[in-house]
């Protein structure tokens, strides 16, 4: 037993690993929160889009050596805005828009980045997440990004329910639902950039949307949905952090394989949903009325 | 007769630069049970969400409790068709008829003790009190619509607007709807209720508005005995069916 805790313990004494542990802790949280609307409202291209758009900001504050978080979230705030405004012409769906905006910015960014040297390796770390190269100064902006996306939610959240469940009810009783879905993107866009350095542009989906997709198959309510997403995720990303450790491979890629088998474990065992729950279930009530 | 709650006059309103209504008059006062009846694309729905401020007219005026329609936004009971409503959200009975009072709270506001007391209230009228900590997506249709109407009843709405809601029901909700409208109307509320279902409407309601892209004719069901009217209305072949099923006609 204490040679258990040893080893988990045995990371601690590196302070890249304790910053990657609060930014795996931090993102986990914020996407499983803002996930769960996500998944709710059937916007994970939308998610994606956002990853993608981020790109181009990003590369331009790597270019110039300012903080990239920030400039990941403007590009990604520019782009999501863009597409909630695109969106209201009722002659493109939402997924042709999003198709566009999304290859534009990425295409964009990588056009950004190739004017720099070294475009290679930080194309890499952008793309695949470079959890354990955090520095204190991102470790801050993920923390106050994530609080403030938080504070949001819990301000906003039953606005967002009432425009997810019925939008002509929430547009007949007056409620901004243009606006509630700016903000909405522009959570889901902070969420996902403070998330990028974990487990990268191409990733963060999974991020986003696992955790919250693999609670909706535990429980029928909202509120319990919105606690057991941001456990999941996590908890999900601080044992694939730990797992990086001990085998010695990617971070970003085996957090996002946690998560992957919770979310197939709740797919199989979830005790009203699930694949192999469900009739046993239905024997039950069966049962039950007979 | 008291000063009408709804108050259109010569609108007319155009949806993706088609005119979709033409010129309509209709006025609705309090303690009326007004039931909207015309064929598919007669611009029914239209009609209730121009009187919701949801689309503009192009000419003429509506005028909801005294205010535009915008201006209105918020105090008059609304219940959509019921596939408007994401019934895949994970949410209760009891908390899909609180949405309806989600303007009333404010963003930082809890919900207080009368706005629980409207949404007792509201499950209570319309029978559902027994499930309502039961997810919405394991309700029948019937529920559904009295989840609905439930959500509309939580605002304690001096005017209700219903669109359909008549329609895939079973029998004890057909029931416990009328009963419902019909006590309402009794309050003094005024109720607007688009219907396809002919008979159930003339039963029930004490005027009704036989609109086609502009407003045929307006008048208690007894009024309504012209075949002429119908034709215009429907057109022929379906107005034949319609006039056999009311007996206007042998």
């Amino acid at each position: 037993m204490t040679a258990f805790l040893e080893a988990l313990a045995a990371p601690w004494e590196y302070d890249f690993w304790r910053r990657a542990l609060v930014v795996a802790l931090m993102s986990g949280v914020v996407c499983g929160v803002i996930g769960s609307h996500v998944v709710l409202r059937g916007m994970a291209f939308i998610g994606d889009a956002v990853a993608h758009a981020v790109f181009p900001g990003i590369a331009v504050a790597f270019v110039l050596g300012t903080n990239l978080v920030l400039g990941g979230a403007v590009a990604g705030v520019v782009t999501a805005v863009l597409i909630a405004v695109f969106t209201q012409n009722r002659r493109l769906k939402e997924d042709s828009v999003i198709g566009i905006f999304f290859a534009a910015s990425f295409g964009l960014g990588i056009v950004i980045l190739s004017t720099a040297p070294g475009y290679g390796g930080s194309l890499e770390s952008f793309l695949f997440g470079s959890i354990l190269g955090i520095s204190d100064s991102d470790v801050v902006s993920v923390a106050v990004i994530g609080a403030l996306v938080l504070l949001c939610t819990a301000v906003f959240n039953g606005r967002f329910v009432a425009a997810t469940l019925d939008r002509e009810q929430a547009r007949a009783m007056g409620l901004p639902v243009f606006r509630l879905d700016v903000l909405l993107h522009v959570m889901v866009t902070l969420a996902i950039v403070i998330s990028l350095q974990a487990v990268g542009n191409v990733l963060v989906l999974a991020l986003l949307v696992t955790p919250a997709a693999a609670a909706r198959l535990l429980t029928d309510r909202l509120g319990a949905m919105m606690l057991l997403a941001p456990l999941i995720g996590a908890g999900g990303s601080v044992l694939g952090l730990y797992l990086s450790y001990a085998l010695d491979l990617a971070a970003g890629g085996l957090i996002v394989l946690t998560l992957t088998a919770v979310f197939l474990l709740c797919w199989f065992f979830a005790p009203r949903h699930g694949l192999l729950t469900r009739p046993r279930r239905a024997a039950a009530l069966a049962e039950e009325k007979s | 007769m008291a000063d009408p709650v709804l108050d259109i006059a010569g609108a007319t309103v155009h949806l993706g630069g088609r005119e979709v209504l033409s010129e309509v008059d209709f006025r609705l006062a309090p303690g009326e049970l007004v039931g909207l009846i015309g064929p598919n694309g007669a611009g029914k729905t239209t009609l209730l969400r121009t009187a919701l401020g949801l689309v503009p007219v192009h000419r003429g005026t509506v005028v909801v409790n005294g205010r535009s329609p915008r201006r209105a936004q918020g105090s008059v009971g609304y219940v959509p068709q019921r596939h408007e409503f994401a019934w895949d959200f994970p949410i209760t009975v009891e908390g899909a008829v609180a949405t309806g009072r989600t303007h009333l709270t404010g963003p930082l506001r809890r919900r207080t003790a009368r706005d629980r007391d409207a949404v007792a209230h509201a499950l209570d009228r319309v029978g559902m009190t027994h499930l309502r900590t039961r997810p919405v997506g394991e309700l029948s249709g019937g529920q559904r619509q009295r989840v609905l109407v439930a959500r509309a009843l939580a605002l304690r709405p001096r005017v209700l607007l219903l669109d359909e809601p008549f329609t895939g029901i079973d029998a004890p909700t057909q029931e416990l709807l009328s009963t419902l409208l019909s006590g309402l109307r009794d309050e003094g509320v005024a109720v607007l209720t688009t219907t396809h279902d002919l008979a159930a409407a003339t039963a029930l309601c004490d005027r009704l508005c036989l609109l086609n892209r502009t407003v045929v004719a307006d008048g208690p069901p007894s009024a309504l005995a012209d075949t002429d009217i119908w034709l215009r209305t429907f057109g022929l072949d379906r107005a034949e069916q319609l006039l056999k099923a009311l007996g206007v006609t042998g």
